[in-house]
């Protein structure tokens, strides 16, 4: 049954026979990644010029406390230790989206080559010996996936409701271009989320004898049509959260004007 | 037709070096054609594997300038010619001789797996009524042709050599089909998880990308087969929730 050791060849590190620009990819999505983590930290962080009037940024969404009109329970919490930590709203609620994607399956496989080369490219060699793999701590947590899920198809709602604020004007009903922004943003993250491979998985996945079951025939099969796009989904939802933010934050610092088009 | 200079990996086990050969292309040929007219003219000796020529018996699985392919798959147009082109065994499996390797490992895998296990017949003469739709998801996995490449290109196999406590992208799809197959009773769940090493995918896809008969391998095969392992070993609620209905 094993396979002797001694009569496999070893593979050295960036060791290939390719030819391609196999690094591409990985480099590509090392900068992507590094770019989105960096802003969003930054963001997040700021705890100002998140909301211009009925606009509220998706990193400070649901804004539970803070300083906006936006915010549900009221103001900053008096007791959050300011001295070590500054609030920000961002910090309560970012851990679900961020959960989210760093334990989807697709953005594991792709950091998994980018930031830790396990392995730098299909066929090209490896820089360590050792492999764990997800089978044990640390990585066996990835397995949690499906609950940060479920909290991401709440969001789904939550900024969803937020289109609906940004429509409510002193004088009434009313569409801005921030409006039409924060909407595309939603129809792409859940395009995201309902092609998630867990959302897949339990729409119907889990059944063997789906012909039963024709409603979750039918989500199982939209799940499949999203998820076949999970990758592309992926990269244009987290840039268009982000450009959500940019945005706001435009607009909350004067640069840009929210253009009422309604 | 131009010359082509090849560089073919030339050895018995682990002990060979790549020698170059020169060999006229034509119009249609694929990288297996070349190989054999090298046969024929320069190096009668020279080991290689194949069988049918038409990408269904998996035999002629090689590394073309470092990509697992078939090379009776693998048209010379489709590769740069003012550069030797290599062609070299495969690396996840024993060196034998020049091109062949000793991929037996896989087929003592396969014995480890356990067989379907049909229901009761559903009619009184012995046979059983199943929804295409219900088939479709195990008919993907059925079109494998065990060319072992994608078993070749897993980093698990091929860099960190954990071929005892993993059975490879061809065989965790193998398990999927018995698995999602609607008439199956069999649960494969903790064999996965334990025997299988599925754990040891890190889903980074290299298997689907190499697969002669695109297969979906991790998407529609490994990401479900770990989603039900997580349904059977990490999912408190999923676990709680089954105690109700046991039969879900
Ligand atoms: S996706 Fe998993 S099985 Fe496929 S090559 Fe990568 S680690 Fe191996
Ligand atoms: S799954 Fe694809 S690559 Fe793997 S052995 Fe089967 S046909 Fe070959
Ligand atoms: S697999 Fe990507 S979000 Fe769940
Ligand atoms: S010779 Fe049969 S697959 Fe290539």
């Amino acid at each position: 049954m094993a396979v002797k050791q001694d009569r496999l060849v070893q593979i050295g590190f960036m060791e290939t026979g390719r030819r391609d620009s196999w690094w591409l990819p990985p480099v590509l999505t090392f900068a992507g990644y590094t770019a989105f983590i960096v802003y969003t930290t930054w963001a997040a962080l700021q705890n100002a010029n998140y909301w211009d009037g009925n606009l509220l940024s998706p990193f400070y969404s649901p804004e539970l406390f803070g300083k906006s009109p936006h915010a549900i329970f009221g103001p900053e919490p008096s007791w959050w230790p300011n001295a070590i930590f500054p609030y920000s709203p961002a910090l309560l609620i970012l851990a679900f989206p961020a959960g989210f994607r760093m334990t989807c399956y697709y953005y594991r496989g792709a950091y998994y080559k980018a930031f830790w080369a396990d392995p730098p490219g299909c066929a090209v060699g490896e820089p360590r010996k050792t492999y764990w793999g997800e089978r044990t701590f640390p990585l066996i947590i990835q397995n949690i996936h499906r609950y940060f899920m479920y909290a991401a198809v709440a969001f789904i709602f939550l900024l969803s409701y937020d289109i609906y604020v940004s429509m409510k004007f002193p004088d009434g009903f009313g569409i801005s271009l921030g409006t039409l922004i924060l909407a595309t943003n939603v129809v792409l993250i859940g395009s995201y989320t309902f092609g998630c491979h867990s959302f897949r998985h339990i729409a119907g996945g889990v059944l063997d004898r789906i012909s039963r079951a024709s409603v979750r025939k039918k989500v199982y099969d939209c799940s499949s049509c999203l998820n076949r796009r999970h990758m592309l989904f992926a990269w244009v939802s987290m840039f268009t959260v982000m450009f959500c933010d940019i945005y706001t934050r435009l607009c909350a610092m004067g640069v840009w004007t929210n253009w009422r088009i309604l | 037709m131009s010359q082509v200079t090849f560089r073919i990996w030339r050895g018995e086990g682990k002990e060979g070096e790549f020698k170059e050969y020169k060999t006229e292309i034509t119009e249609g040929m694929v990288v297996l054609d070349a190989v054999h007219q090298i046969q024929a003219e320069s190096a009668g000796d020279m080991a290689v594997r194949w069988n049918c020529k038409a990408g269904k018996c998996g035999s002629c699985s090689a590394e073309v300038n470092g990509m697992p392919k078939l090379m009776c798959m693998t048209r010379m147009n489709t590769l740069p010619q003012d550069k030797p082109i290599t062609i070299e065994p495969i690396k996840a499996f024993p060196r034998i001789k020049d091109l062949v390797t000793d991929v037996s490992w896989n087929f003592d895998v396969k014995k480890r797996i356990k067989k379907f296990k049909p229901r009761p017949p559903d009619a009184p003469d012995g046979t059983w009524r199943m929804q295409q739709e219900d088939i479709d998801r195990p008919q993907e996995f059925r079109k494998c042709i065990e060319c072992f490449l994608c078993q070749d290109v897993c980093h698990v196999l091929r860099d960190h050599h954990m071929h005892e406590s993993f059975i490879g992208p061809r065989f965790l799809i193998y398990t999927a089909a018995l698995e999602m197959h609607p008439l199956d009773t069999e649960n494969r769940a903790k064999d996965l998880k334990d025997e299988f090493g599925i754990g040891l995918c890190n889903i980074t896809k290299c298997c689907t990308k190499v697969c002669p008969e695109n297969i979906t391998i991790t998407d529609n095969g490994i990401i479900p087969l770990k989603e039900r392992v997580v349904d059977e070993f990490f999912d408190p609620v999923n676990k709680l929730l089954r105690i109700f209905k046991p039969n879900s």
